[in-house]
């Protein structure tokens, strides 16, 4: 039946954006963050006029810079590559998906490329309330451009505010509100902006600590920690609170990436909430759904269902329960779902037909019942079903969904943590002295980067194998080019992102060694 | 206010604003050829580094532009982007590479430990500012000589191929360059960027030998430049265009339809007329005198040359990416663009652009009173 879909060229189209996304925000995070706190840290220098704050501005401007720039590199290749590996996607979709992306470009981009170039110019040329504005501008324009994005994300994860047309074959725009203020999308972007926030912190913390540990720029590094510090500890309530509105969200509109986090092959009343777990292949299983086990696990009792439905009892659907249908809990098995998706897709071609044969007869009766409501809430809602050739293809790698969750979420409750710490230290005038504690925020900055990424992780490799939920599948968003081309292609981006980020480093690194000027 | 408008006025109302994009993107293609003459008009480190600091304070508007301008491509006419994007990958990746490693090399170049050395970001910009140029140039060349692809939006029926757009032939854009319109335009992209560039440094940099170098430049980049525009414009008027029957929407040849369309729609014959003016003008005032001024001729002309040639692609019942495979599949502004109820709301969002480009003439104008010499750079502390 997929004879002619080449699924290796899918997963090399997954893997090439999958490159150009994560090196992307590996750089993304640190800019949204660091760009609020050196407008904090300006403010403070016109507040109070004292030169120090304007020497500790310029030093976190200069590795603002160096990371901004790659940022931009590899940011460009994200917004062509949905034209260029996902034609499909783009055709499908693109009526409700390309209105952020544009409004990102003429908002958000200029806003930040215009007052940047104040920014880092206009020192001696512009007043300084002038220069702070532009400051506190380009934070702005940075994180506007992080809502459009993870707006045009977030619908991709929930698609709402539109209906399909049969004429055009596409999925069209019916209210922009609904999309642009999705819960879904708030509850996006409020968590990613807050994680950049805390990496940002955690950045400014460690390097700053740095200093501490060979007592260098004293002054600099604790008017640093303490601006990072408190900026760092703020967002993480919010990092805490969204994200767990994100994961109530989730067990609603992606039950199955749900099951995947917490490794729950079968429902449950009151499911527990594995804290820290082991996977393994459960012993003796053969089937070809590959089940995982917890060869060890700390289990929060009730806490799961508490979490997905705000009660301690609740049923917690399990992957099985998704797969095969639990018709006692109102769960419709995949089989059925694309059984419905292969009707609403016949539904189309038979439109087609009859358009093109000049039957106008049955071309008004099925045109009309692609907008008959009872027609789109059981049929066409689960139109991408009807790519799928076997049920168990909406299983996503739950070993990856299950560590990237773990790993995000712990890692966020240490940061907290070690603000904290930190933050009490410096109060008490005694951060000098903890040398265990300043190293420790040193090597917690790769640590930041490891849990942002798990979170993109989660959120892309969970939802597997829909680029829109339920919508379209991965397999039918491609172009129509071979795997070759496609492998080179990654290759290449992979040769030049890894040095770009060689480069990348070596200057920080030679920055963070200068110090400030 | 816009949902009075009728789809067709809204789909020429998103034509005219990409076009506005892309004639802005042409304009500050300057940087990218002042970046292919670092080492022409800079004789040494400190020129050149006058000449690299003097870009890479603009450089994001460019690379802003280009990027909206994609966005704004695929928000109003996203059968384009699926269809050139997916189809012609090779010349689109191309470009992409062309413009990652210009992104990094202003930040990194003159940076302590930035492993590759100098040379290696001047020679990024260097790439970037030729080859991005005639890549850009030559794709957009495509508008009128036509690409080999088609387009079937019930593939998406077919479980086995959904795929809706397909190029035809397995070079991927890279038959472009086998076209000498093509070519020439892509061409005349450089080489006026190129003026471009010198015409900037001219009114932003102030230091003799650089003048000097640059007005002999100019006039070296003017010849050729003339001669590449010059045969992309005969071949354009006298070559078979790509009409669109406005009842059917059928497409068809039909000889001379670029000239036809500068007739049938004067304003655009005039708008073009006046922009080549205007670009010579500001050539030709630069060559002999002390002049600063040709960039604000010479860019505003550039603007309304490139805006024309946008219209004329794809106003007066003409298909502005036209498919040699199969004509019925070629792209119009009717049938490739997004919804009336998008085009409605994005056009909301427009109403943005003339409040964008004020401030970006704001801030621009405040940093820029100052001319670049040696003793500004000296007193900088953010120097590429």
């Amino acid at each position: 039946m997929f004879e002619n879909i080449d699924t290796s060229l899918v997963d090399w189209s997954r893997g090439q954006f999958a490159l150009t996304a994560m090196y992307h925000w590996i750089f993304v995070p640190l800019t949204l963050g660091l760009s609020f706190i050196i407008a904090i840290m300006e403010s403070l220098y016109v507040k109070t006029g004292q030169e120090e704050w304007k020497k500790i501005t310029k030093f976190w401007m200069t590795l603002f810079g160096i990371n901004f720039a790659i940022g931009v590199a590899t940011g460009i290749i994200l917004e062509f590559e949905f034209g260029t590996n996902w034609s499909n996607y783009s055709w499908f979709v693109g009526d409700i998906f390309g209105a952020p992306l544009a409004i990102e470009g003429i908002m958000a981009f200029f806003l930040e490329s215009t007052f940047i170039a104040v920014m880092f110019f206009g020192w001696n040329k512009v007043s300084r309330k002038f220069h702070l504005v532009s400051t506190w501008l380009v934070a702005f324009g940075a994180n506007l451009s992080a809502l459009w994005i993870l707006v045009a994300n977030a619908w991709m994860q929930n698609p709402v505010g539109m209906h399909f047309n049969p004429d055009t074959a596409r999925n069209e725009m019916l209210n922009f509100w609904e999309v642009l203020l999705s819960p879904v999308a708030i509850s996006k972007f409020i968590h990613t902006i807050t994680s950049g926030y805390v990496l940002a912190a955690i950045f400014v913390i460690g390097i700053s600590s740095w200093y501490l540990l060979r007592s260098r720029e004293n002054l600099l590094a604790k008017r640093s920690i303490l601006i990072a510090a408190v900026f760092g500890i703020l967002s993480s309530v919010m990092l805490i609170f969204s994200g767990d509105g994100s994961a109530r969200q989730i067990a609603h509109i992606q039950p199955m990436k749900f099951a995947a986090l917490e490794g729950l092959y079968n429902g449950q009343e009151g499911a527990g909430l594995v804290a820290i777990g082991v996977m393994a292949t459960a012993p003796g299983d053969t089937n070809s759904r590959n089940v995982k086990d917890f060869t060890f696990s700390l289990e929060i009792p009730n806490f799961l269902s508490y979490m997905a439905y705000g009660k301690f009892d609740a049923f917690v659907p399990g992957v099985n329960d998704l797969v095969d249908g639990n018709p006692q809990r109102g769960i419709m098995s995949v089989a059925e779902k694309m059984e419905r998706g292969r009707f609403a897709r016949e539904s189309l071609a038979l439109l087609k037909n009859a358009r093109d044969n000049g039957d106008s007869a049955t071309y008004n009766q099925i045109k009309a019942r692609f907008s008959d409501d009872t027609f789109k809430e059981n049929y066409f809602r689960y139109f991408g079903y009807g790519f799928l050739d076997n049920p168990e293809s909406v299983i996503p790698n739950v070993p990856v969904a299950f560590y990237s969750f773990h790993i995000m979420v712990g890692l966020g409750f240490y940061f907290a943590l070690l603000m904290i710490f930190v933050l009490y230290y410096l109060y008490k005038d005694k951060l000098e002295n903890k040398r265990f504690l300043l190293r420790l925020s040193v090597f917690t900055i790769p640590l930041a980067y490891i849990a942002s990424q798990a979170g993109w992780v989660l959120a892309e490799m969970g939802r597997q194998p829909w680029v829109i939920q339920d919508l379209l599948p991965t397999m039918a968003a491609i172009s129509h080019i071979n795997t070759t081309t496609v492998q080179i292609t990654f290759w290449l981006f992979a040769v030049l992102f890894t040095a770009l980020l060689i480069a990348e480093l070596s200057i920080m690194f030679k920055q963070i060694k200068i110090g400030p000027k | 206010m816009f949902e009075s408008l009728s789809y067709l006025a809204l789909q020429q109302y998103w034509w005219a604003i990409i076009s506005l994009l892309g004639s802005l993107l042409v304009f500050l293609l300057f940087v990218q050829g002042g970046q292919t003459l670092i080492y022409t008009l800079g004789k040494n480190e400190k020129e050149r580094t006058i000449l690299v600091n003097s870009l890479g304070r603009k450089w994001e508007f460019t690379f802003t532009t280009l990027v909206t301008f994609g966005g704004a491509f695929f928000a109003s006419f996203p059968l384009f982007y699926s269809t050139s994007f997916g189809g012609a990958y090779w010349v689109w990746i191309a470009i992409l590479f062309c413009f990652i490693i210009q992104a990094v090399s202003y930040e990194f170049r003159s940076k302590p430990a930035n492993v590759f050395g100098p040379r290696t970001f001047e020679t990024f910009l260097f790439i970037n500012g030729a080859l991005g140029t005639i890549l850009l140039g030559t794709a957009i060349g495509t508008f009128f000589t036509g690409s080999q692809f088609s387009v079937d939006l019930a593939n998406i029926t077919q479980v086995n191929d959904p795929v809706i757009s397909r190029w035809e032939t397995p070079y991927r854009g890279l038959e472009a360059a086998l076209n000498i319109q093509n070519v020439s335009l892509g061409l005349t992209v450089f080489f006026l960027a190129r003026i471009l560039g010198i015409l900037y440094f001219l009114n932003n940099v102030e230091q003799p030998d650089i003048h000097v170098r640059a007005k002999k430049s100019l006039l070296r980049n003017t010849i050729p430049f003339l001669v590449v525009f010059l045969t992309f414009v005969v071949l354009l008027l006298t070559r078979k265009g790509f009409a669109v029957d406005p009842q059917t929407g059928s497409v068809y040849y039909e000889n001379y339809k670029y000239l036809h369309n500068l007739f049938t729609m004067p304003v655009v014959a005039i708008l073009f007329l006046t922009g080549t003016l205007l670009v010579l003008y500001g050539i030709v005032i630069s060559l002999p005198g002390n002049t600063s001024k040709g960039i604000w001729f010479s860019g505003p002309g550039t603007v309304l040359v490139v805006f024309s040639l946008f219209c004329l692609a794809g106003y007066g019942n003409t298909a502005y990416y036209p498919s040699t495979f199969d004509l019925q599949s070629s792209l119009t502004i009717q049938n490739s663009s997004s919804s009336k109820y998008t085009l409605v709301t994005m056009s909301y969002v427009s109403l943005m652009v003339p409040f964008v480009l004020a401030y970006i003439f704001y801030a621009w104008r405040s940093i820029n009173r100052e001319k670049i010499t040696e003793a500004e750079i000296q007193q900088e502390s953010h120097l590429y």
